[in-house]
């Protein structure tokens, strides 16, 4: 046990919460299905809401009809684009320290262009969905067609016409970085690799899709939204802002949430128009998306092609990386985070583990018809990872070196700290080689090799691949709040000791089932000393928690972790003065422990129950001008580094059958270092989860478009998704290096496992894949490319 | 839309009910909008997630592929009755104790679908619990967790330690 100064002990007593794997409390409820999520939602006068969308990729809206639909059985409203601005005005998905970055007005409901296919283009309320579906089918659009353009390239290309004329191109956002002595060192190289990589366009798929509803009370000339959405206040003060509203009269409720992974944190056209026609029809609207609709509404995200090239030595030493990224991100900047974060992640993280000075990048991010991309788990990390460590195997493939061994070399030493990458990433401390050789012993990599290599002389193709990585947590505004986005970076948690002794804390962090719950009583019960049972957290209400900014990039036990473990102290400050006035002591010669009020040498002397009954019911016998003051508030953002970085590994052992091109995980291995770890089963699943879906992007998932920009697998049965069959068993372990600039000492860690999990198995792959002479630089990796790669069809 | 509706009568989680339904409603709508049944999720409404799975006489089915008016003399249990009735009180420990659940949005029908395995076979393998659950979309735990879970709960049922 390392020494650690004051305020950190009680992280690490014998009662300590911290480090323990204690079940989150709210799991009863949803293991009943008495979970309330948004679509279980129902109030008194309740319409639903369907939307009218294009079929066609670019079209301008030449006329709308909807007598006929009117007509049809409960049908209550029949609302245009153009009508619905009168209620809710439009938005721009632009950040000012993306610097260039553009994107034109968007509406709720097109107001007379279409831009992709399924933007909506009118909406039908009805007073069942059922009977909107009927009506929705009888609005009669006549479109006149207009040039598509939708791959990405096209869009860029020289001459191409732009999608929206005024901006003259196609470009959204474009970044270069030139750092060090790019040139020179690919000319001083023994060998230089290079790929161009393509990363298919894919989706979150949450199983509870994208759900709202709002509920606009002329009365009390209030508006209450429900909605499934990882930040609250964001959502309050968007809403707010094109409806015309002060902020007070707007309450944004977040219950159960069935999964969002960032898909639920953007603001989307169909929840704008949903709480427009709230207000507009003076009663309750819900909107549930289906399944068809998430596939085309829902943001998508990666859609990259990036080209890579590294110069290394042949002594292993990596001399530089350069990358060209490009992207398109359909017609609009989603707002307000914007679709530019992606493309430059790639540029900030690309080359990140390695103690390599020279870097070039570019990327560029392309409108185009099609569905909206935008920030989905993991942001950019899959990319960069994945063009990062295929490059250093590329590289150690060309100067004959282990891939092992290569990342020895070049991986930033752990003792090199505080340190900065190439792209200007600052990093506090990160243990690369610590979980690289963890890792290393859990896989017993010698043995998997020799297996390899026997196994390969039966004519079974096995692969091992690795891919080290860095990962973006607890953001500080200079992720959103600098570009002037009002996202807030800090979190906030109210904490108190009510009459009957027990704790509750209101936090600004919501939860979708990370376990955010169990994190914040953890941190509080330990903070206070209370047992966890008799801690309650109370969270996803802006009318009822702390101001803050959510559940997002990983920032939930860092940030809202430490504003709880803040207030949590300060509260325990607070009881333990009015211990003192009642046992006629020092409160600094008591302590809490097990919920009772201990001395020095740890005997009980007083529970926190008396404590709440002496303070709250007889103030009398307290000393004449002492107030007790039973509640605390803390805030807490980060401010020494814009992020806190993690890092950590990845492997995979997979088996590719030559005959067919399917590709068979065997197993799955990860290391990673978010810092204090408060519930060390919570970090494993959420990591086993995250890898999960990086798995689904390495071998399944992809948006399929045709060149007119329909989607062409827009369901469940045709767009694949990983199932239980497929995955492999995934053990997890940990480098714990925590950070110093919270006293709690968290980072993140809900995009490790996302991050590097489709890079190890690409490099997998493409280790089995070697006597063949083939290198796949393409995901999903689908057996029909597979087999291409080793001249099986062509 | 005709407006005809269909007399029907079943038994849902025990007690008897009668009503009305409109043709074209599923089970699944019938059973969260009628009767207010929310424990049945829905995730697709074309029969691949899986998260919308109830018992129909015995037998695991997607609800919604099934239409209301099918249930017509059956006996349907959904993740509200077995839970009232202790059934899988067990299954529900060991995926709370495993953390087999994040969102909770399959749990539901995981559930169902894993008491199906449990009843008919005692002691699977954890790749028969993968392949047996290879109908339940999880989009949060990816499965590991709810493989462990029901593993244990096969142990513990056969007389293992808790
Ligand atoms: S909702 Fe029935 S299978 Fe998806
Ligand atoms: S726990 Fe969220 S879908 Fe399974």
């Amino acid at each position: 046990m390392t020494e650690r100064t004051s305020p950190l002990s009680a992280l690490d007593r014998p009662n300590s919460y911290i480090g323990r794997a204690v079940p989150r409390p709210n799991l009863g409820r949803l293991l009943e299905g008495r979970g309330q999520y948004v679509s279980d939602i129902s109030l008194p006068r309740m319409a639903h809401v369907v939307f009218v969308r294009s079929p066609y990729a670019h079209a301008r809206i030449v006329s709308i009809d909807a007598a006929d639909a009117r007509k049809g059985k409960g049908v209550v409203a029949v609302v245009t684009g153009a009508e619905l601005a009168n209620v809710c005005t439009p938005w721009v998905g632009v950040l000012t320290h993306l610097k260039g970055l553009k994107s034109p007005p968007q509406h709720a409901i097109a107001v007379d262009r279409a831009c992709w296919v399924g933007e909506a283009v009118a909406a039908v309320v009805a007073a069942s969905r059922a009977e909107a579906e009927d009506a929705a089918a009888r609005v009669l659009v006549e479109y006149e067609e207009l040039p598509v353009t939708a791959d990405m390239d096209d869009a860029l290309a020289a001459g191409a016409a732009p999608i929206h004329p005024d901006f003259g191109d196609n470009i959204a956002f474009e970044r270069r970085l030139d750092v060090g002595e790019v040139d020179a060192a690919f000319a001083q190289a023994d060998a230089v690799a290079e790929a161009e990589f393509v990363f298919a366009r894919h989706t979150g798929v949450t199983l509870e899709a994208r759900s709202i509803v709002a509920d606009w009370n002329p009365g009390e000339q209030r508006l209450t939204v429900y909605q499934g959405t990882q930040a609250p206040h964001m959502m309050q003060n968007i809403i707010a802002r094109h409806l015309g509203l002060a902020e007070a009269q707007v309450r944004v409720l977040c219950k159960d949430v069935g999964g969002s992974f960032g898909i639920k944190v953007h603001v989307y056209a169909d929840d704008m128009a949903t709480v427009a026609l709230s207000k507009l029809l003076k009663r309750p609207v819900k909107h549930v998306a289906d399944r068809v609709e998430s596939f085309l509404t829902d943001i998508h995200a990666r859609d990259h092609r990036c080209k890579g090239r590294v110069a290394v030595r042949k002594d292993g030493t990596i001399l530089a990386f350069e990358i060209d990224d490009r992207t398109g991100i359909g017609p609009y900047s989603v707002y307000p985070r914007t679709s530019a974060i992606e493309a430059n992640q790639v540029v900030n993280l690309v080359g990140g583990p390695y103690a390599v000075k020279n870097y070039r990048a570019r990327a560029r991010v392309a409108f185009q018809n099609k569905n909206v991309t935008c920030q989905y788990r993991a942001v950019g990390h899959p990319i960069a990872c994945s063009v990062t460590e295929g490059l250093v195997d590329r590289a150690a493939a060309a100067i004959g070196m282990d891939p092992v061994e290569i990342r020895r070399r070049n991986l930033l030493p752990d003792d090199c700290y505080p340190a900065e990458s190439a792209a200007g990433m600052k990093f506090e401390a990160l243990s690369h080689h610590a979980a690289l050789e963890k890792i290393l012993a859990m896989m017993d990599y010698e043995a998997l090799r020799a297996e390899q290599a026997r196994l390969r002389e039966q004519g079974v193709y096995r692969g091992v691949g690795i891919a080290s990585f860095i990962e973006v947590t607890n953001p500080s505004a200079a992720f959103y709040g600098v570009g002037g986005a009002r996202i807030s970076s800090q979190d906030g948690a109210a904490v108190r000791l009510d009459a009957s002794g027990a704790i509750v804390c209101q936090t600004s962090i919501t939860e979708q089932g990370q376990g955010s719950e169990a994190i914040i009583a953890q941190v509080v019960a330990t903070a206070v000393g209370a047992p966890l049972e008799r801690v309650r957290v109370i969270l996803g209400d802006t009318d009822n928690v702390p101001y803050g900014g959510g559940t997002w990039a990983s920032r939930g036990a860092g940030i809202g972790g430490e504003a709880a473990w803040r207030a949590g102290r300060a509260l325990r400050d607070n009881i333990l003065s009015v211990a003192a006035a009642i046992l006629q002591t020092e409160a600094a010669a008591l302590d809490i422990a097990g919920g009772e009020i201990v001395d020095a040498e740890g005997h009980a002397r007083i529970g926190l129950d008396e404590i709440a009954r002496i303070a709250y019911f007889r103030p009398d016998t307290l000393p004449p001008d002492f107030q007790a003051e039973l509640i605390a508030t803390r805030h807490y953002a980060p401010r020494k580094f814009p992020f806190a970085f993690t890092n950590g590994v990845q492997a995979a052992s997979i088996e590719v059958d030559v005959r067919t091109g399917f590709v068979k995980l065997l197993r799955h291995w990860v290391v990673e270092d978010c810092g204090r770890v408060i519930n060390p089963q919570l970090v494993d699943e959420q990591i086993r989860g995250g890898v999960v879906q990086g798995l689904g992007a390495a071998l399944f998932e992809h948006c399929r478009y045709d060149e007119r920009g329909q989607m062409l697998n827009a369901n469940m049965a045709d767009y694949l998704v990983p199932m239980a069959g497929e995955m492999p068993d995934i053990e997890v372990a940990h480098v714990e290096t925590p950070t110093q600039e919270s006293e709690l000492g968290a980072k993140g860690a809900g995009e490790a496992g996302t991050a590097g999990a489709a890079a190890a198995v690409a490099n997998a792959v493409n280790d089995a894949l070697a006597p063949f002479g083939a290198v796949i630089s393409e995901i999903p990796l689908t057996p029909e490319l597979v087999l291409r790669a080793i001249g099986a069809i062509s | 839309m005709s407006a005809r509706r269909i007399r029907i009568s079943l038994e849902v989680n025990g007690e008897p009910v009668e009503a009305e339904v409109a043709p074209r409603q599923h089970l699944a709508d019938f059973l969260r909008e009628t009767l207010g049944l929310t424990g049945t999720h829905i995730g697709c409404e074309h029969g691949v997630c899986g998260a919308c799975g109830v018992r129909l006489d015995g037998a695991v089915v997607r609800a919604c592929l099934t239409l209301a008016a099918q249930a017509d003399g059956g006996a349907v249990e959904t993740i509200e009755g077995v839970s009232d009735s202790g059934e899988i009180a067990d299954l529900q420990a060991a995926f709370e104790k495993r953390n087999a659940l994040q969102c909770g949005y399959c749990t539901p029908a995981m559930l169902l679908s894993a008491q199906e395995l449990l009843l008919e076979n005692a002691a699977p393998s954890r790749e028969e619990i993968r392949d047996h659950l290879s109908g339940n979309y999880c989009r949060c735990t990816g499965y590991h967790a709810i493989v462990d879970a029901v593993e244990e709960t096969a142990r513990q049922r056969r007389g293992g330690p808790a």
